[in-house]
């Protein structure tokens, strides 16, 4: 296709870069321009405090755990998609996409209000002692319903794809459903459960609108890095507000380069 | 690729069996799948509907539009949207057609670069823009000097929503376009068609449903955004409050009943794209199909 035969590659090519650069490139630069107008010791004043400690550690726990549960529950639910037969499995796989649909301010509001002792939910939950609004578990709640469709989307077209062949090997040579899952299956679907994982970890770190609703926000406990960027922000503390902001570009780089390597590592094990 | 389809009828007891787990399994498995989907996405959208109907329609109608604070954030949502979503659809035609059609050095770096937004979080991309054009912002002293208000303003909202929603229409677009091929557009220009004609006549019509797949996709995000749009928003009441704003704003003033009711309206978008999502895939799906049976077996894409 690198025959240049076809018109528009300099015209498409300098209009995509420039677009590129004015809304991404430039702002990401006087992101780093601002922050790098403070001293290191300013800087690191800015990012290492106590507060922003707790931040970081209470954002990395609840991603991390939000993360597992959509793998466990999303492999769970793209088993089920892909090998059996109910009724309306149309209308439910579709609706798996809806977080990604739904605005995260409905997310939040809406969570917000099931778990709390009044709600549809938490009626039954806090009298067995389930605090899901305003506490850890209700982050992770909302954080496993945004990632959920993250999982099952990466697993369900590998699973698809997977040989009968070998899972019929597996059966004459006498192995059990279990064993076959574990030895033969799950090792074919890996890369694609990581890449999962890493999405929507990588979701999690950065959401704002759905948690600020369930969180309570309240600073050392249930307060996360972008939350603690608006409060900076609302004290007009912009140097410092800015400070933590490169922190968290400088994860998501890097949690992008690692999706992208799980993501050649998939197709290269799928082909 | 895939032999073991065309199974031999004597053969097919046992390869089913191969792959079939038993009953009890199936139940159990399916069961906690259809309990995980319900209490985490069919719940919350149900709940969405009875708190906001729960005080009665009337009620409900009247928290749409009696009050002029909400009926301003629905317009302006009803104009950050589209014009995001429009800059995007220009952007993501002419970013696929580049990347799709030539191979140039950078390539992949300018793909990965597109994704950047998916991984950003939405409040540091809001404060990136107010480090250019807030008042503190690199471009701020000369903005407010020749008087033009782009951070607190429509500008502003419109410039974070672009930012967020970049990636949806060129990601939906280019599996698109490597799949379809470049024969036709080829065979365009050779019969004499200017880029024009060739755009027109043969790319449009061949990506057009993935194209619309992609702006309902970027619509949904661009409606929903909050992070980023409430950091440049600066929160002016009856200025810069979207939809999404509204609902937190209405929450935070104890208003349920009212909050639930913007919020039905962006449910009920989000199930509508949900719908056209599923109609346009199997569109896209038929299409692609079409391309691939009328190319000689055995050749690659």
């Amino acid at each position: 296709m690198s025959r240049r035969i076809l018109p528009g590659f300099k015209f498409s090519l300098g209009f995509t870069i420039t677009y590129l650069a004015l809304l991404l490139l430039l702002p990401m630069a006087a992101c780093l321009y601002k922050a790098s107008a403070l001293s290191s010791s300013q800087f690191l004043g800015a990012v290492w405090t106590p507060r922003t400690q707790a931040a970081y550690r209470f954002t990395l726990e609840v991603s991390l755990w939000s993360a597992s549960a959509s793998v466990l529950l999303g492999l769970l639910v793209a088993w089920v998609l892909v090998r059996y037969e109910f009724p309306l499995k149309r209308v439910f796989d579709s609706l798996i996409d809806l977080p990604f649909a739904l605005p995260t301010a409905v997310a939040g509001l809406v969570y917000s209000s099931l778990y709390v002792k009044q709600g549809w939910l938490g009626q039954y939950l806090v009298p067995i002692g389930i605090e899901g609004a305003y506490s850890k578990f209700a982050v992770v709640l909302v954080l496993t319903f945004l990632g959920l469709p993250f999982v099952v989307r990466a697993i369900q077209p590998v699973l698809e794809t997977i040989d009968a062949d070998t899972e019929e090997a597996a059966f004459l040579l006498g192995a059990s459903r279990l064993q076959t899952f574990f030895r033969v299956i799950f090792p074919a679907i890996l890369p694609a459960t990581v890449t999962g994982f890493a999405l929507s970890f990588a979701r999690s770190l950065g959401e704002y609108g759905s948690v600020v609703f369930v969180s309570g926000n309240m600073p050392f406990k249930t307060e996360i890095a972008p939350v603690l960027i608006v409060s900076r922000l609302e004290e007009f503390a912009y140097a410092e507000a800015t400070a933590i902001a490169v922190v968290l570009l400088g994860l998501s780089l890097a949690m992008l380069l690692v999706i992208n390597q799980l993501e050649r590592w998939s197709t290269s094990r799928a082909t | 690729m895939q032999p073991s389809k065309q199974l031999k009828p004597a053969a097919h007891g046992f390869r089913a069996a191969a792959r079939r787990d038993p009953a009890w399994v199936r139940w159990l498995l399916t069961s906690l799948a259809v309990a995980v989907v319900g209490v985490l996405i069919v719940i919350p959208v149900t709940h969405v509907f009875y708190q906001a109907l729960k005080p009665g329609w009337a009620t409900y109608w009247n928290n749409l539009t009696a009050d002029a604070d909400t009926r301003h954030a629905i317009m302006l949502t009803l104009i950050v949207a589209p014009s995001a979503v429009v800059a995007n659809v220009l952007f993501g035609v002419v970013a696929a057609w580049a990347i799709a059609r030539f191979r140039f050095p950078g390539r992949t770096l300018l793909v990965s670069l597109i994704d950047l937004p998916f991984a950003v979080s939405p409040v540091v991309a809001g404060l990136m823009l107010l480090l250019i054009f807030g008042m503190q912002g690199v471009l701020g002293p000369w903005l407010r000097e020749h008087n033009i208000q782009i951070v607190f303003a429509l500008p502003g909202l419109i410039l974070a929503t672009m930012f967020v929603t970049m990636p949806f229409v060129v990601r939906e677009l280019l599996p698109v376009m490597e799949a379809i091929g470049d024969e036709e557009e080829v065979a365009a220009v050779s019969l004499g068609a200017n880029a024009w004609q060739m755009f027109w006549r043969v790319t449009l019509p061949n990506i057009k449903w993935g194209l619309l797949y992609g702006v309902i996709l970027c619509n949904a995000r661009a409606m929903g955004e909050f992070g980023a749009v409430y950091v440049v928003s600066g929160r002016i009441e009856r200025q810069t409050y979207t939809m999404p704003l509204r609902v937190e704003k209405l929450f935070q003033d104890y208003d349920n009943p009212a909050s639930f009711a913007v919020a039905s309206v962006l449910t009920f978008l989000a199930l509508v794209t949900l719908l056209v999502k599923v109609v346009l895939e199997r569109k896209t799906q038929g299409e692609l199909a079409e391309v691939a049976a009328l190319r000689q077996p055995g050749e690659q894409v």
